[in-house]
């Protein structure tokens, strides 16, 4: 079976068997590696995306459910040598020890930035509860957020870019 | 007009303006004056730990607080079918919470739902149950809450349908539906059951959710605890017609949120599993003999595994559980290592009603209060309507023997809509 979706922009079709982990195809079919495989029971984040915008477990996603829905992953955000407002946050925090959730965690934090461009520290809490990081960097991360959503209101004040 | 139509027309309103003066007399209740903040330390410690205890039967933390807020200090909204209330502040903070209010006044919240100044309050607050409560175990509430940390923090005004904003409208609501006086002992049935409906019926408030209401809003009396609906929720009914329940498997299943043939609490009855793995086991033991002697202990429905019938009935779904959920639903699945129920014993697969299976996989399950208690994510964002139709209509014929749910995908669509109203 073939399912028509859109990645990170570009219409792709994919050959996976239906019931197959959209994790899975990202990585083994379509060569995006970014998401992770943590634990596979959507208790962990790692594998987070987002479709249709909404931050979602990809591992627990079949990829026959998302028949012309529109997924993202972390490579659809910036590169190494021109990274997004979010990734660059992340750098500049050394959010990272490991790094092994951190796709997760970007594409996590960037839905909400993308809905909300000035959430409180609530906000950034709550939305990234579902997220865990076994080096224990989440007061980095959280501070990653938090100076992204800055970068991202004063960009767009200056009106320069989006 | 006519001279004598005009008489009854001027007789006709003289007469209602007569009755509503005396329904806002009969309505009328006096404030109760200030005092001032009672000092802490004047309470006594055993009188505030009894009290602690207490407040976390009655679940006070879970209404009046907000998400992420501080305990006890307000804002959460409460949806009902009459516009959305808003939790009061119920810190010793004096500008917006309970700090100049006397034991007196927060007896008479309690008890008559009446508030300091004399205004009525909405029976959100279970004020047909806490009306029940002991006045020392009132007391004993007063002194916990007057020893908090005050949070000046003042609730959102509430949003209600007119003309529900006034009001003196809520005495006529009690007249109907406030039944005072305490929870009559039955020496026959021994202590524990006796301590148990004292606290179902007063401060644990269990009909509030599980006893089914009526168009006003009032609890149908003579259906006590036959099942109702909470926040979206269907409360299951607690009187025998949904199955038995033993006294030792509601000490386990109420204590941790988790009992391995029975399921997990999810919904609101997260939170209320949550307080009550707080409390003293032998409160927590009197409260499942209550209960017990409610439901009757018939034996759980044997587990069934039909797999290939219902993957021939519902390819679909078979092939999206394969993808979403096996790997914690299926055979063999580590999340069902440690006492954790299969699919197949869990109330809500079971029930007539999809809902609270609709709701499970639309809002999942949230973060655990224990070690064992497992987490469900939501799969709201992630599946269509028809999608979460197929795979529910896949579990059920697959670990039920219960004929399948009708106009399922339309149910989804239904409560994934409810789920977006504030």
């Amino acid at each position: 079976m073939t399912v028509r979706l859109t990645i990170n922009g570009a219409e792709r079709r994919v050959e996976s068997p239906p019931d197959t982990p959209l994790l899975y195809v990202l990585r083994d079919e379509v060569g995006l590696n970014g998401a992770k495989y943590g634990c596979g029971l959507g208790q962990c984040g790692a594998c987070t995306v987002q479709l249709d915008g909404r931050p979602v477990f990809s591992c627990l996603l079949p990829v026959g459910a998302l028949e012309g829905r529109q997924v993202r992953t972390v490579e659809g955000l910036g590169t190494a040598a021109s990274p997004s407002i979010l990734q660059r946050a992340f750098e500049e925090e050394q959010a990272a020890q490991c790094g092994y959730c951190i796709a997760g965690m970007i594409m996590r934090a960037q839905a909400l930035l993308d809905r909300v461009p000035d959430p409180d520290e609530a906000a950034i809490r709550a939305h990234m509860q579902a997220n865990l990081c076994r080096c224990g960097t989440h007061m980095r991360i959280l501070r990653a957020v938090r100076r992204a959503a800055t970068a991202m209101r004063s960009t767009v004040s200056r009106g320069t870019a989006p | 007009m006519k001279p004598v139509w005009r008489h009854l027309l001027i007789a006709g309103l003289a007469g209602s303006v007569l009755a509503a003066g005396v329904a806002l007399a009969l309505a009328w209740e006096p404030a109760i004056g200030r005092v001032p903040r009672p000092d802490p330390a004047g309470f006594d410690p055993a009188i505030v730990a009894r009290g602690a205890t207490l407040a976390t039967i009655g679940d006070c933390a879970v209404c009046h607080t907000a998400p992420s807020g501080a305990p006890y200090a307000g804002g959460r909204a409460l949806g009902t079918p009459f516009g959305t209330l808003y939790a009061t502040n119920i810190t010793p903070d004096e500008a917006t919470g309970l700090g100049n209010w006397s034991p007196a006044a927060f007896r008479r919240a309690m008890k008559d739902g009446v508030r300091r100044d004399g205004e009525h309050l909405y029976p959100a607050l279970p004020y047909e149950h806490f009306t029940h409560v002991r006045d020392d175990d009132l007391d004993a509430i007063y002194a916990f809450l007057m020893t908090r940390r005050a949070v000046d923090s003042p609730a959102p005004p509430n949003a209600l349908i007119p003309p529900l904003g006034f009001r003196p409208l809520l005495a006529g609501w009690k007249l109907l539906f406030l039944h005072r006086g305490p929870v009559e002992p039955v020496p026959e049935r021994g202590e524990a059951w006796n301590r148990g409906a004292y606290l179902v019926e007063g401060l644990g408030h269990c009909g509030g959710c599980h006893t089914p209401r009526n168009l006003a809003g009032g609890e149908q009396g003579r259906r006590s605890l036959a099942g109702g609906v909470a926040e979206g929720w269907n409360a299951p009914p607690l009187d025998g017609s949904a199955g038995g329940w033993s006294i030792d498997a509601l000490v386990t299943y109420l204590g941790t949120g988790l009992h391995s043939s029975r399921g997990v609490a999810a919904g609101p009855m997260g939170p209320v599993t949550e307080g009550l793995s707080q409390v003293p086991a032998e409160d927590l033991r009197a409260i499942a003999t209550y209960i017990a002697s409610r439901t009757g202990n018939a034996a759980p429905v044997p587990v069934q595994e039909r797999a290939e019938e219902a993957a021939r009935a519902h390819p679909e779904g078979a092939g999206l559980f394969a993808g979403a959920c096996a790997a914690c639903h299926g055979g063999g699945a580590p999340m069902l290592a440690r006492n954790r129920p299969g699919l197949g014993t869990a109330t809500p697969i079971l029930a007539a009603d999809p809902r609270n299976a609709i709701q499970a996989v639309l809002q999942g399950i949230p973060a655990p209060v224990g070690p064992d208690r497992p987490f469900m994510p939501p799969f709201s964002d992630a599946l269509g309507d028809r999608q979460l139709a197929e795979i529910l209509a896949y579990a059920r014929a697959r670990f039920t023997a219960e004929p399948p749910w009708r106009d399922l995908q339309e149910s989804v669509t239904r409560i994934r809509k409810e789920n977006t109203r504030p």
